[in-house]
């Protein structure tokens, strides 16, 4: 079998996000990482929310579902747990992610279905033309809205940990060769996998910009970003830690989650082994689950008769 | 049962969590057991413990679809129950009641609510009884109702004795104690009871010993202490038993979901939805014919937004998915039934109404929701409405939705009620072998791999049909979305493009409404020659049957046309029975005749009569009857509402 390469990958589409938009940096490590894992277009499916970042599905060569706005995650978990070979990738934005879709955020993480989700966080609402998104920071006012930032924000890696999401990450647009390992340790990680992008907007969003990213306006002209494995942070939390271990592990990612300003890290914030799979959990349940998952289990023969044999319940339910 | 009746309505009442169900249960077992025919209408509020619940179980040696207004043998649990339900009690019948409820103030019942009370201390100031459950004991006994008082404590007390368990213990077994003291008085073989106390504890072998020991003590107390021959009504069992089913509306949909191939089930609890996903998930393993394990797995969502989704993700992939609300989840889900809708999922989605809108009345019937259903979603796109008039048809329906959900690539909503669900009944055994599957147009990928380039998903097809790739196939790739799209599934917004779609959509439910067969469409019951026409949907459908039977007795004929399609309105087969029927009468669980305006909207014709209920509660043959025989005999308005102040 050839090998499959990023090309594989690309779609004749023609793309319409903004010029300069970090989006393509995201798309260009997508299926670069796709393609490194080595894994055939047809089993991979790419759930895309609504917004700007939902169409990425559309521009990779895979099975795309475009699905409605903020429910990315029960269509990927619903195709995931039917068919649990199949390689479930979500890409979504900060206000579909973090606002319409929060509660459906919360919940995956209580479940660790073997998803990704990459958030691309632009802190706007790029296609309803720059509305101050979840993301944001209170007070801080881009140029499109009339009045600064009312609403606070929410730290969506610290949503992630307290939801239970196993394996954490940030990225950076624009370093894609980082995101494309990144994303293929989100993509490995057997469980729920979150790795939110940095995505400068560079039409509604003038204050987080590509130039402010790499510090240009800092009195030493570093980037902001630094890499947390360069810092010598350690984000694994192996099978059977004891829940002390946890606990400081916790607080270490507590304390790089907070950083924010002149200083934001990127790289993998956690990486939780100790928590079984939604999958191992129905496979507990449910002995053939990985065997004959509910889109692959045989339901009739030849004829179409069903082959369900009920004869057991209804000897149950039979009164003579 | 005695001579002048061919059945016998059995009523238990008391408050939520002492166990109503179960005694209604074993009851139910106990003559289902001796080959009686049974049909069970369970009541109760929106809440744990305390409340109001009772249970009706009717029996004869025929089969019965409906409940009756009226009871022969009641038994309670606390005063409340007595209250409600002493004044429905017939001449000849008889109450059990607890010797501690025997002179209750009504006024000191806390959950029997104003109007309530005002209506029974009118009852009986006009009889000069005081106003307390001794003036409505006294009341029966006047009207020829035989008053049983029960001392349970004492019962207790001396099983407690008897097997030398403490007397908490004992008391578990208060409910097959009411039971057996009915059954008792019935004169029913107590060998039925205790084979049906082994039916409701399989497996647990010292709580089924406790409770035969209560059964003894039961019918010893009942001998010694009543006169049976007194009481009028007996249950003689059949000659011939014969072997029936006995179950409830939400385990005959989950069984047929299991037959017709359901692997995947999503759900948010609510009532009266939740009880199916709960018993599947009980049956997540089950035996196939081949050998081969079948499973189901079943999850517990956030919301039913969550649900819908889910559901329809799994469908994606080739899974048999559903999932079961009622009315509010319904509500919240329409955002997903759209998106089904346009990317052509097949996804079942079972509804069962309830009391409406909001939150309504969450544990009672209505069927409120059929315009709502047939119409839900912003924009047009094709589904299909299928509704079920009793057990067996929500068993067959059930399995039959998933066909019609993957041969037409439609959500199909499967639309029944709180009644229906809880309605337990005893069935003629399901004939699993006749169930079908088919899966209607898929794509085969072509042998030896990855065809390289996207797949026509949405091609434009005459029937409207375009065959269907599961994800994760080879050379399936193409994109699903919410918006318009192409033939690939990629966006579009070329008008030429929408026109080719929408129309292509559209004509799955032509082809649906040229294939469907006649009787899944409608069924005509009765004399199919008969003007005096009835047209109905749902849960009525065994009411409506009773009433035509009674009708019969007094030598008026009757069809009647019962809906099991409700969108694609089955119009055109429908309209000869239209045209030929005088008077045209129209009969529905809701307020606004919601039946009657699609029936007229579809096909011109408008009901003569509209029989209405929407009190939260079902109807009964009785008060159909007196109804039709008021329009037979031109004695109705147009407009007729069933009331009952007493359920």
């Amino acid at each position: 079998m050839p090998k499959i390469t990023a090309k594989d990958y690309r779609v004749e589409e023609p793309i319409d996000w903004c010029p300069g938009c970090g989006d393509f940096g995201i798309l260009s490590a997508l299926q670069q990482a796709l393609a490194g894992l080595n894994l055939l277009p047809h089993q991979v499916a790419i759930f895309g929310g609504i917004g700007c970042s939902g169409k990425a599905q559309y521009y990779v060569n895979a099975y795309g579902v475009h699905t409605l706005h903020g429910r990315t995650l029960p269509y990927a978990t619903g195709a995931k747990l039917a068919n649990p070979d199949l390689t479930v990738i979500i890409v979504g934005g900060d206000g579909d992610g973090m606002a319409i879709g929060a509660g459906h955020f919360v919940n995956a993480g209580r479940r660790n279905v073997d998803l990704t989700y990459i958030l691309f966080n632009n802190e706007v609402y790029g296609l309803t033309k720059g509305q101050a998104s979840p993301t944001l920071p209170l007070g801080l006012q881009t140029k499109s809205l009339p009045e600064p930032n009312i609403q606070g924000n929410v730290n969506s890696l610290m949503l992630a940990i307290t939801s239970g999401f196993t394996w954490i990450g940030r990225g950076y647009a624009y370093e894609v060769r980082h995101l494309v390992g990144l994303m293929q340790r989100a993509i490995q990680h057997p469980g729920l996998s979150y790795l939110e992008v940095l995505q400068p907007c560079p039409t509604y969003n003038n204050l987080h910009t590509r130039d402010w990213y790499a510090g240009k306006d800092l009195e030493d002209g570093r980037s902001r970003l630094y890499l947390l494995e360069e810092d010598g942070y350690d984000p694994v939390i192996p099978p059977g830690a004891s829940s002390e271990m946890i606990a400081a592990k916790i607080c270490e990612f507590t304390a790089r989650a907070q950083e924010w300003g002149d200083r934001i890290p990127i790289g993998v914030f956690l990486e939780n082994r100790s928590v079984p799979t939604f999958e191992e959990r129905i496979g507990k349940r449910i002995p053939t689950y990985r065997m004959a998952p509910p889109a692959r289990r045989p339901i009739a023969d030849e004829d179409g008769r069903t082959i369900t044999d009920l004869s057991g319940i209804f000897a149950e339910l039979t009164m003579a | 049962m005695n001579e002048h009746q061919k059945d016998l309505a059995w009523r238990v009442g008391g408050p939520q969590g002492s166990g109503i169900d179960t005694a209604a249960w074993i009851f139910s077992r106990a003559v289902a057991i001796a080959g009686f025919h049974l049909f069970g209408r369970r009541e109760y509020y929106s809440n744990i413990m305390g409340r109001h619940s009772y249970f009706d179980v009717r029996v004869a040696h025929h089969p019965l679809t409906c409940h009756r207004n009226t009871v022969d043998l009641l038994t309670t649990f606390g005063s409340e129950a007595l209250a409600r339900h002493a004044i429905s009690v017939v001449k000849g019948g008889g109450i059990i009641y607890h010797a501690d409820s025997a002179d209750e103030p009504l006024s000191r019942i806390s959950f029997l609510d104003a109007r309530a009370r005002a209506d029974l201390e009118a009852y009986l100031d006009e009889r000069g009884l005081p106003h307390s459950t001794a003036g409505l004991l006294e009341d029966a006994r006047r009207r020829g109702v035989q008053t049983y008082a029960v001392p349970y404590d004492e019962i207790t007390s001396a099983l407690a004795k008897k097997l030398d368990v403490p007397k908490a213990v004992a008391d578990r077994t208060v409910n097959t104690i009411a039971v057996a003291v009915s059954c008792a008085l019935l004169r029913h073989d107590p060998r039925y009871l205790i084979k049906a106390l082994e039916k409701t504890f399989p497996g647990r072998p010292k709580v089924i010993h406790m409770n035969v020991q209560a059964i003894e003590l039961a019918y010893e107390f009942v001998q010694t202490h009543f006169d049976t021959r007194n009481f009028d009504f007996r249950l003689i069992p059949a000659e011939k038993i014969e072997p029936r089913l006995l179950l409830n509306g939400n385990q005959a949909v989950a069984l047929g979901k299991l037959a017709g191939g359901l692997t995947f089930q999503t759900y948010y609890p609510i009532s009266p939805a939740t009880d199916e996903s709960v018993y599947l998930e009980e049956h997540s393993n089950f035996p196939t014919r081949n050998g081969a394990p079948g499973s189901v797995v079943v999850v517990q969502t956030e919301d039913e937004i969550s649900a819908v989704t889910m559901a329809s993700g799994a469908a994606l992939t080739g899974a048999r998915s559903a999932t079961a609300t009622s009315g509010p989840g319904f509500s919240l889900m329409v955002e997903g039934l759209g998106w089904a809708g346009i990317n052509e999922v097949p996804l079942v989605i079972t509804l069962y109404q309830r009391g409406s809108p909001a939150t309504g009345m969450p544990t009672r019937s209505e069927q409120g929701d059929l315009q709502f259903v047939v119409h839900a979603g912003h924009g047009e796109f094709p589904r299909i409405v299928l509704t079920s008039g009793d057990l067996t048809e929500a068993f067959y329906d059930a399995a039959q939705a998933f066909n019609y959900a993957e041969r037409y690539q439609v959500p199909v909503i499967h639309l029944l009620d709180k009644a229906l669900s809880s309605t337990t009944q005893t069935v003629e055994p399901f004939d699993v072998s006749s169930i079908r599957i088919e899966r209607g147009e898929l794509y085969t990928p072509p042998p030896g791999g990855n065809g390289r380039g996207p797949y026509p998903r949405f091609a434009i097809t005459e029937s409207g049909i375009s065959p269907r790739p599961f994800l994760g196939q080879p050379g399936g790739i193409h994109w699903l979305t919410g918006a318009e799209h192409n033939t690939i599934g990629i966006v579009t917004e070329d008008p030429v493009i929408r026109e080719q779609m929408v129309e292509k959509r559209a004509r799955k439910l032509e082809l649906a409404l040229r294939e469907i067969p006649l009787d899944e469409k409608f069924k005509v019951y009765g004399d199919r020659d008969a003007p005096f026409t009835l047209i109905s949907w749902g849960s009525n459908k065994g009411a409506i049957l009773e009433a035509i039977e009674c009708l019969q007795a007094d030598k008026i004929s009757a069809r009647l046309v019962q809906i099991r399609l409700l969108w694609p309105f089955p119009k055109d087969e429908l309209t000869p029975l239209l045209k030929s029927a005088s008077p045209l009468v129209v009969i529905e669980s809701n307020y606004s005749g919601q039946l009657a305006h699609l029936l007229r909207a579809q096909t011109g014709y408008g009901a003569n009569y509209l029989i209405v209920k929407y009190n939260g509660r079902p109807m009964s043959g009785q008060e159909v009857y007196s109804a039709l025989k008021a329009i037979y005999e031109g004695k109705s308005e147009p407009r007729v509402v069933l009331r009952n102040p007493y359920e």
